[in-house]
């Protein structure tokens, strides 16, 4: 792909200044990490509706939530390990709980975060979100889907975890295309196998359908951007089609991405599934691009585990 | 005090023994619930209520309130008996608090009880919500307090430190954090357990502008509350000193567990020496 690239986390400062001009309400709390996070692009447009608590996400999370119970509607914004990790029983409390308009956007998600390591490699906020009963959770592909799905969160008032990264990815997505809570996107048809990926995986998908063609397998590939809700329809007509499926993201495969397709699946239309994602460890530092070969997590995984249920997919 | 303070005392005197009453029936039906914790704070709870606090129990969403956290929510029994003799739900419901399909929850839960300004249950979140309020009213240019009761035992949470720093240097001077000092927790006395002293002056440290009181005397709450109120700039804290289980003098003196269940017998006595109580304060009035 020749694409220009750009990050998801860039388009958080974006669609926050967008979202600061549509709505005098919309406030953001801060724990330290504007510069990073890109949040300062809405702190300097917007210096009196930016709150930064200081290193204290939980304070971070309390506050958003006294401020939502004051009618306003706080965009909490924080590197994932430590807004998802760090407050996670003031998210459970102060916002899902009592089902809060309060919109939870981490950055710096997922092994591709690089040279930190693994205190700073998120790979469980995807399953310690998806668990909380009122909470949906959204995982963009690209800087476009990122920065209209924050920009419509605006439409919602409930609890929303947005996971966005660090690594620069291809534009795919074009300014008017839309992501509505519980959606999904077939990006490319195919008759023969299923893949449904998230966030980065997606281009891995992408690059594996094309090998697969050459090998005469029509993978359909689905953007699964909202893991909850699930676009349950989306995924089982797709399997219904295809016998079989192949689930790809960056989070361990316990209880993100992958332990949702397979819970739906399992119920609804049990077929073989595979999934490529991180093996239930931890990361460790390396540049993003060794991490995704050294964690497999790349298209030639996904090429193998498509070859597996393919072979034995339901007819 | 003037002869019209001292009818206004007899009278919260008077609604503070009924609702403890109350809070011993619930706890006894409900066969759990924190019995000594929940009577420490119930003349704070009152005071507050039913003479400081700007409510409105038929508008309970008006903007213009001021607003109430209960930081250590397993004392919703006093709040609950208290919402409803302010009129904000039948007192009929407190007979339900903790069972199945009840509004009252073990610990309050903000979508489904009017009154309820927050959720609470797990310890050391009330200041922190309390901070996101304060701004969010100063924000709105609204006169509104927010006040926020704390446990003392839930001071050993650090995020009541995090928001401490964070209601000092938004100076938010419209946040009053009280502190039902009664000096115990689940396993025994603060100070043997972690200690909080010296507290005022960590308070202090901190960047609050604090003031002790004895937590069962109307007047000297009052006094307190005046003190604190004049301070411009920084956040309140109150730390009033109270007794576990006040009112019943086996729980005073440690005769009752933290989370008592207590038998027909037993609550028959224990409301009897409430009774006597109230009995005293109606004879003081005439």
């Amino acid at each position: 792909m020749t694409m220009e690239t750009r990050s998801t986390r860039e388009a958080l400062g974006d669609a926050l200044v967008e979202l600061g001009g549509l709505d005098g309400d919309v406030v953001v709390i801060d724990a330290d990490a504007a510069s990073s996070t890109h949040v300062k692009a809405f702190a300097d447009g917007f210096p009196d509706r930016y709150y930064n608590v200081g290193i204290a996400e939980q304070n971070m999370i309390e506050v958003a939530s006294g401020m939502a119970l004051v009618g306003k509607k706080p965009y909490a914004t924080a590197f994932s390990s430590f807004l998802a990790g760090r407050a996670y029983d003031q998210i459970r409390c102060c916002v899902a709980m009592p089902n809060l308009n309060i919109k939870l956007i981490a950055t710096h998600a997922g092994i591709t975060v690089g040279e930190d390591g693994a205190t700073h490699q998120m790979l469980e906020d995807v399953a310690l979100m998806r668990v909380l009963p009122n909470m949906s959770v959204m995982v963009p592909a690209d800087y476009w889907s990122a920065r209209n799905m924050i920009i419509s969160s605006l439409k919602s008032d409930k609890p929303l975890y947005v996971r966005l990264g660090r690594a620069e990815v291809p534009m795919f997505y074009s300014p008017r295309d839309e992501f509505a809570i519980g959606g999904g996107r077939i990006v490319r048809e195919g008759k023969d196998v299923t893949i449904v990926a998230c966030g980065i995986m997606l281009f891995e998908a992408l690059k594996a359908a094309d090998i697969l063609a050459r090998q005469e397998i029509e993978a359909e590939v689905i953007d699964c951007y909202s893991i909850k809700p699930l676009p349950e329809d989306l995924i089982q007509s797709s399997v219904r089609r295809t016998g079989c499926c192949v689930v790809a993201e960056e989070h361990n495969r316990i209880g993100g991405l992958c332990g949702a397709v397979a819970e739906s699946l399992c119920v609804n239309y049990p077929v073989p599934v595979r999934f490529v994602a991180i093996d239930d460890r931890f990361g460790e530092s390396g540049t993003p691009a060794e991490l995704q070969e050294y964690y497999s997590i790349k298209f030639r995984e996904i090429v193998g585990a498509v070859a597996q249920v393919w072979a034995t997919r339901r007819r | 005090m003037n002869a019209l303070e001292r009818d206004l005392e007899l009278q919260l005197r008077r609604i503070a023994v009924e609702v403890r009453k109350d809070v011993l029936r619930m706890i006894s039906i409900a066969d759990s619930g924190h019995l000594g914790s929940s009577f420490s704070c119930v003349d704070i709870l009152v005071y507050l209520y039913f003479h400081l606090m700007k409510v409105n129990p038929a508008e309970p969403d008006w903007m213009e309130r001021d607003r109430f956290v209960l930081s250590k929510g397993h004392a919703c029994p006093s709040l609950y008996a208290v919402l409803a003799r302010k009129g904000y739900f039948e007192r009929e419901e407190l007979w339900n608090y903790r069972k199945l399909g009840s509004l009252l929850q073990g610990h309050p839960l903000y979508i489904n009880t009017l009154g309820i300004d927050a959720p609470s249950g797990s310890l050391g979140m009330g200041a922190g919500i309390s901070c996101g309020m304060a701004m969010a009213l100063k924000s709105l240019s609204l006169d509104s307090k927010v006040f926020c009761l704390m446990g003392d035992g839930e001071l050993q949470e650090g995020s009541c430190w995090e928001a401490f720093m964070t209601a000092s240097h938004w100076k938010l001077d419209n946040l009053f954090f009280v502190i039902d000092r009664n000096g115990q927790q689940m396993e025994g006395h603060t100070e043997a357990i972690k200690a909080l002293e010296p507290l005022k002056r960590k308070l202090e440290s901190f960047g609050l502008v604090c003031f002790e009181t004895d937590g069962h005397d109307f007047s000297l709450i009052d006094e307190a509350f005046a003190q604190a109120s004049l301070a411009k700039g920084p956040p309140k804290a109150i730390i009033a000193h109270t007794k576990w289980g006040r009112g019943i003098t086996l729980a005073e003196n440690g005769g009752i567990p933290v989370k008592a269940s207590l038998s027909r017998n037993e609550v028959t006595i224990l409301l009897d020496e409430l009774n006597r109580e109230s009995m005293a304060l109606s004879e003081e009035g005439r």
